[in-house]
């Protein structure tokens, strides 16, 4: 490496793009990860990013932006989800698992035609593994809003979200409306794998979405933080990602990068496995978890 | 059969059931169970697992609508989901029988009981002063301000217990309904949760309904007592329920009420099960066979 920033890197359009796109796609998974990882829905996201599969390959096969295949599918798939699986969490973890294996199928089936009529094998790839740097600037209003309005209800039902949680029982007890809650934040969860599945592919869209969950949750007891912790890693390691992604370019005579999604899910596992390291034990009466709180921002 | 409620005063009750009955899937869970509830009273709702205690509970909360009868709050008719959170009052506190947490969980104590200040309702919670006093007083009514900074999912059985205490009465519910909160606590534990509710029923005035498939951790607090069994239920004082001619018409078949040192044994015709556990209170089926 020889530059901390190669000559370019912010003048460049593609670059500037994903740094946006990136920062608000980290943000919006980061936030709602946690609230999927409290709920023990990381089995719905992943089902999610599979499904969303199938939409980006369809929206490749007509030629519309993969973001509203991507999205179209994503809701649809949640729908679905919540539809079959009622009430039981079991039940819904079944439920999931029989929409997915259909959905991935299609997805071969469209990707398989796409790559067929257009010759190219770019396009899957992109849909699949994305890239950021790829991402068309008419979208980016699109996206910046997704990822807004997704905070949004998120923000307004997280209470009650971890009401649900905690047990949906006594969450009905006191007039929720359990299920058409569930129901708002999977959808929310749909637009945040969406926009994850822009950003680094449909397939490793819930390492930004688990990850730095995850990595959170091992360094903070409160909710809020987690959240601010978690958006916080999912944006370090995406910044950096597209860092060494494009400094990758000259790390060879053969003038070929490495891909900005592979970069960003390696950094989300080591903040991951950082994580690990620096947690003390169960440390639960006592205030030694504070100091590990620290840890991500560095990560 | 079922032997009236105690002797209340009217508009002093908290909760009256009359007649209820619960059919789930064409099975018959509840036939015709009375009884009612007032301030200040502490009250076990004993019986077999699987006897409907829990059925019985969600009734109460709206969350299980009777087949027959009807549910009183406060001498008021009980809407489908609805009465115990109408005009401001909240006048049920409820503590589930388990919590749905994993030891990693991001929720202190203190973030649970805050969430039973207003967790139903929309938007974000803004820390304040006197939010943070609602809470540490809560936190103290159940004795739990030592662990008030740790993951709730990290802490025992009896301590998660006191911690969904504290956020079922930081609301100032007139009536507390709790769901097997003593199950698969230690002795002390169980004393000393026992103890704190029925503090809070002698101090706060508080209608404690209490569901046990063992009634002697209750029996030094409980005033009285509904004993369900068989689909059926006997309510009235400790003293009046528990006894063999009572529990036999209940269960349909032969049962014995033992007291040795200090406990109640209730003994069904047939001989208990293995596995059944030493000296529990109820050790008949729950069909009464």
């Amino acid at each position: 490496m020889h530059y901390i920033f190669e000559p370019g890197l912010f003048s460049s359009g593609p670059v500037r793009t994903a740094v946006l796109v990136g920062t608000v796609v980290a943000v919006t998974s980061g936030v709602i990860g946690v609230l999927t990882v409290i709920r023990g829905q990381s089995f719905a996201g992943h089902s999610l990013a599979d499904v969303a599969t199938t939409g980006g390959a369809g929206a490749f096969l007509i030629g519309v932006d993969q973001f509203w295949g991507f999205l179209l599918a994503g809701v649809v798939g949640a729908a679905i989800m919540e539809l079959i699986g009622v009430q039981r969490r079991r039940g819904r973890d079944v439920a999931t698992g029989v929409v997915l294996g259909a959905a991935l199928g299609a997805a071969a089936l469209f990707l398989y035609l796409g790559t067929q009529t257009s010759s190219t094998t770019g396009a899957s790839f992109t849909i699949l593994f994305g890239s950021m740097f790829v991402i068309s600037p008419d979208t980016v209003p699109a996206l910046i809003a997704s990822g807004i309005v997704a905070l949004a209800v998120v923000a307004v039902l997280s209470r009650v979200l971890l009401l649900a949680s905690l047990s949906p029982d006594l969450a009905a007890a006191r007039g929720v409306p359990v299920r058409a809650v569930g129901m708002a934040y999977l959808m929310a969860l749909a637009v945040a794998v969406s926009l994850s599945a822009v950003a680094i592919g449909a397939v490793l869209s819930t390492a930004l979405l688990i990850g730095p969950a995850a990595t959170a949750l091992r360094v903070t007891k409160r909710p809020g933080l987690a959240m601010a912790a978690s958006a916080l890693t999912g944006t370090a390691a995406t910044w950096l990602g597209i860092l060494l992604a494009y400094d990758s370019f000259y790390w060879s005579s053969s003038g070929r990068g490495w891909p900005v999604s592979f970069f960003i899910v390696a950094l989300v596992l080591i903040a991951y496995l950082l994580s690990y390291a620096r947690r003390p034990g169960r440390g639960r009466r006592d205030g030694r978890s504070t100091r590990a709180r620290k840890v991500l921002v560095e990560a | 059969m079922t032997v009236p409620g105690k002797t209340e005063q009217a508009g002093q009750e908290l909760l009256r059931l009359e007649g209820i009955s619960v059919r789930l899937g064409g099975r018959e869970i509840l036939r015709d169970v009375s009884f009612t509830v007032g301030p200040g009273e502490f009250t076990g709702l004993i019986g077999p697992n699987g006897a409907g205690k829990t059925t019985l509970l969600r009734v109460i909360l709206g969350l299980q609508p009777p087949t027959a009868g009807r549910v009183l709050l406060n001498g008021r008719p009980q809407y489908l989901r609805g009465l115990g959170r109408r005009g401001g009052e909240r006048l049920i506190g409820y503590v589930p029988q388990k919590l749905a947490i994993d030891p990693d969980m991001p929720l202190r104590a203190r973030d649970v009981v805050s969430l039973g200040i207003d967790g139903n309702r929309l938007g974000f919670p803004l820390p304040s002063a006197a939010r943070r006093e609602l809470v540490d007083e809560a936190l103290r009514a159940v004795e739990a301000e030592r662990y008030a900074d740790a993951r709730v999912g990290e802490l025992s059985g009896g301590e998660q217990q006191r911690v969904m205490i504290a956020h079922a009465v930081i609301a100032r519910p007139r009536l507390l309904l709790l769901d097997e909160p003593l199950a698969n606590l230690d002795l002390r534990s169980e004393q000393g949760i026992v103890a704190v509710l029925a503090r809070l029923a002698r101090e706060q005035r508080i209608g404690v309904l209490i569901s046990a498939h063992d009634m002697n951790p209750l029996m030094a607090e409980t005033s009285a007592v509904v004993y369900v069994a068989g689909g059926r239920a006997a309510a009235g004082r400790t003293d009046e329920v528990i006894r063999a001619d009572v529990l036999t018409a209940l269960y349909g078949s032969q049962v014995d009420v033992l007291r040795v040192q200090g406990r109640v044994i209730v003994v069904a015709g047939e001989a208990p099960q293995p596995g059944d556990p030493v000296g529990a209170g109820a050790v008949a089926r729950p069909d009464g066979s």
